[in-house]
């Protein structure tokens, strides 16, 4: 008898995608400066994707001019609700193209269909028509007597493991708050914010509201270095963002970071287990690991300790990883050969240093950049592994005696993004939660996200928050 | 009685997990080995107060070869019904792979004496009954006797012997999913050869859910005792999609081995059409219509 076993189910959408691609400034395709290119690739198999345009400091200055004159003389004077609409619109083609934009996105990130459909562009849509009800109600978020007032033109910068769900959380509330804004997306993974550009030309926004200047580290420093830019909102890595953080200092800019996390996520002996293993699956495995807030460090009760890496290491066998186009893709492609071999590092360290490796047991795909789904035991507080960021498919698996020494162990990092507690006892899930120092934690839950909701680090994981009301502060002045 | 601690669950990420298993998408080869194997799991079910003789002879050739004209398609795995049709059935079905299953214990609700539950039980054996469904005693188990629903079905299990019996916990009774784990436990450790969702005459029949926190149980007794037991969806269980979408959970929550008639059972009546009707589809590249399948 046949067994059943799932055939291949690839997602057979083509999207429209141009061989190369210039950059968005005021309403306008243009060519580069200096008229270089750079390629962008399916990470999948290595294949060339299109051309993108390389934005200098000049092209740089362009798109900043650009968004300085739209905000004078359209963005900053049109009325709150004629806003809102504009913003609408973005949010429903967002919605309308829904299918394109997730094969898109997967193309060029590799991360799995199901997860950019059902997550990245939805929830990208979701923060537009959030932010688009804000527009008029402004007033309402502020103290009452107080008066908001728009900043101007802000730079924003965004990393590749949510493409244009990152960008969403910044342009949505920028440009509710009456700014104008300069995007400039990440060098792996520039298409869905290109694709967004186009559906904000064909939403008719005032030239110049939205500008997108595609590049690397050095474009991103240009529009940093900006003179005219009000403020600038950067989600990446720590050591980036401590470097903007640099650059900035002593200037007018106002300075949004959301960096990077180690975060903790605590089992106690008394959690529901088995959705407790899907907790941990969802915290570190959710694409490929490339998540700020990734629950990568495990803390478990060491009473539970073996019972919980028996059903990990029997869950872990379950994923299926492969092509990120193939519906049934748990886990997708590494986004760059780059972040493959930083992860491979750091795993070698790990071993190096003691720790016992579990992986899925799976074969590889030939081309492209895949690591499988790993866990290490035995991990203690002095490894490399459990300190920093790996931003790949790897739990850093801990134990604990008690809440206290997990509350310790939890908050000895220098991040605080995130945190995750998993226990049936309801007030030791509150005492937990309020003496974790992370700007998020999740009770009996993990990868929660909404627009609604608040989103932001402690510590060296950044200062601001984006989502819910208090993102619409970041973005305004009293 | 068993010292079984009770295992929780948490209603919100099991339904997740239920939402994203529900997600795989089956198709082509995968959808066409997923309906044959559905086929050859249910339990062609009638239980209306009005079944007659010949209402169960048609169902029972209905289940021996259902789509005439068409060989490939196997038989069902076994024909459901009350004690009194049992021998019907079992001589409706004489020389067939189909078994007879028939509820029993006081069906749908368990609330007579064990002695009369027990009495049910020796007729439907006696008629022929090559499996029981029993029903648990709710009331019981939400009181919080759960002693009194253990031995109920270690009674009933003495009686079978060989005969296969599948314990009902009628979920949609029981209120909250640690409930059902509990049930699920008890059951198993009591001997029910398979667990079994519901009986179809309440308003809540299977779930996803319920179907994912049955199967946790049935892995973690396996894990125990290194002994594999059934699990039996009921009730509502109507379309292909929804028949694939309980392969997918029991196919990766407990493994390929679970994934056959032995260890794996639909109870259902119109779900044999759906799945007919998409053979057709699959084999001829357009529906057929409802009038090429037989209706019985």
């Amino acid at each position: 008898m046949t067994t059943f076993e799932y055939a291949p189910a690839p997602e057979s959408v083509r999207p429209r995608i141009r061989e190369r691609y210039g950059l968005f400034i005021d309403g306008q395709w243009c060519a580069p400066q200096d008229g270089r290119y750079f390629e962008t690739i399916n990470p999948a198999n290595e294949a060339p994707i299109a051309q993108v345009a390389y934005g200098s400091a000049a092209d740089v200055d362009r798109a900043v001019r650009a968004a300085r004159k739209a905000y004078d003389k359209h963005w900053r004077k049109m009325k709150p609700a004629d806003r809102a609409k504009y913003i609408y619109r973005i949010a429903r083609a967002i919605t309308e193209r829904g299918r394109e934009l997730a094969v898109l996105e997967t193309m060029d990130g590799g991360k799995p269909i199901k997860e950019s459909r059902d997550f990245d562009i939805p929830t990208a849509a979701a923060h537009f028509f959030y932010y688009a009800g804000w527009a008029d109600k402004l007033e309402w978020a502020m103290r009452a007597g107080r008066t908001p007032h728009a900043l101007g033109v802000c730079g924003q910068i965004v990393p590749w493991n949510f493409p244009l769900l990152m960008a969403a959380w910044k342009i949505a509330p920028a440009l509710a708050c009456g700014n104008t804004v300069v995007l400039k997306p990440a060098e792996t993974t520039p298409l869905t914010a290109l694709a967004l550009a186009q559906i904000v030309q064909e939403a008719d926004l005032p030239p110049g509201v939205v500008n997108v200047v595609t590049g690397d580290g050095a474009t991103g420093a240009a529009l940093v270095g900006h003179d005219d830019v009000e403020k600038i909102a950067f989600t990446g890595s720590t050591e980036v963002g401590k470097g903007i953080a640099r650059a900035l200092a002593g200037t007018r800019k106002r300075l949004t970071l959301e960096l990077g996390g180690k975060a903790a996520h605590i089992v106690f002996a008394d959690a529901p287990l088995d959705q407790a293993i899907e907790g941990v699956v969802n915290g570190i495995y959710f694409n490929q690991g490339h998540v700020c807030c990734a629950g990568s460090r495990l803390l478990v009760e060491e009473r539970v300790h073996d019972e919980v890496v028996a059903r990990l290491t029997e869950r872990i066998a379950t994923l299926r990883l492969g092509d990120p186009m193939d519906k049934n893709t748990d886990i997708g492609a590494i986004n760059s050969r780059a972040q493959l071999e930083k992860i491979e590092e750091l795993v070698r360290s790990g071993v190096a240093e003691g720790a016992a490796l579990v992986q899925q047991p799976c074969e590889l795909p030939g081309r492209g950049f895949f690591f499988p789904a790993s866990f290490f035991t035995n991990v203690h507080q002095s490894h490399r592994i459990a300190r920093e960021e790996i931003f790949g498919p790897v739990l850093s698996i801990l134990t604990f005696r008690t809440p206290d020494e997990a509350v310790e162990k939890a908050n000895n990092t220098p991040y605080g993004l995130s945190a995750g507690v998993w226990t049936e006892k309801g007030s030791k899930n509150m005492w937990v939660a309020q003496h974790l120092r992370a700007g998020v934690v999740w009770c009996n839950t993990f990868n929660q996200f909404d627009p609604s909701s608040p989103f932001g680090g402690y510590r060296e994981s950044g200062f601001g928050r984006e989502g819910g009301v208090h993102g619409l502060y970041e973005y305004l002045r009293a | 009685m068993t010292t079984l601690a009770p295992v929780t669950v948490d209603a919100v990420m099991l339904e997740a997990r239920a939402a994203s298993l529900g997600k795989r998408s089956i198709k082509n080869e995968a959808k066409r080995v997923g309906i044959d194997l559905a086929i050859r799991c249910i339990d062609l079910t009638t239980l209306e107060g009005k079944d007659s003789e010949g209402r169960v002879r048609s169902l029972c050739a209905k289940a021996v070869s259902p789509r005439p004209g068409w060989p490939s398609i196997p038989s069902v795995a076994a024909v459901c019904v009350y004690p009194n049709l049992v021998a019907v059935a079992k001589d409706a079905l004489r020389g067939s792979s189909v078994r007879v299953a028939s509820v029993a214990t006081a069906f749908p609700s368990g609330l007579s004496a064990l002695e009369v539950k027990l009495a049910d039980t020796a007729a439907a054996i006696a008629a022929g009954a090559d499996e029981i469904d029993m029903v648990i005693d709710r009331g019981a188990f939400l009181s919080g006797d759960e002693r009194k629903v253990f031995d109920e079905i270690v009674a009933v299990k003495a009686l079978c012997g060989p005969v296969h019996l599948k314990v009902i916990l009628e979920t949609g009774e029981l209120g909250t999913y640690d409930n059902i784990r509990r049930a699920s436990d008890l059951a198993l450790e009591a001997g029910a050869d398979v667990i079994k969702t519901s009986t179809g005459k309440v308003g809540t029949n299977a779930t996803p859910p319920t179907a994912l926190v049955m199967c946790e149980a049935l892995r973690d007794f396996a894990r125990r005792t290194g002994e594999r037991r059934g699990l039996k969806v009921a009730g509502g269980v109507r379309t292909t999609k929804q028949a694939l979408a309980y392969l997918v959970i029991v196919k990766e929550t407990l493994g390929d081995a679970w994934l056959n008639p032995d260890l794996f059972r639909i109870g259902a009546s119109s779900l044999l059409d759906d799945l007919l009707m998409q053979v057709e589809k699959l084999e001829l590249g357009h529906y057929a219509g409802a009038d090429y399948i037989p209706k019985d």
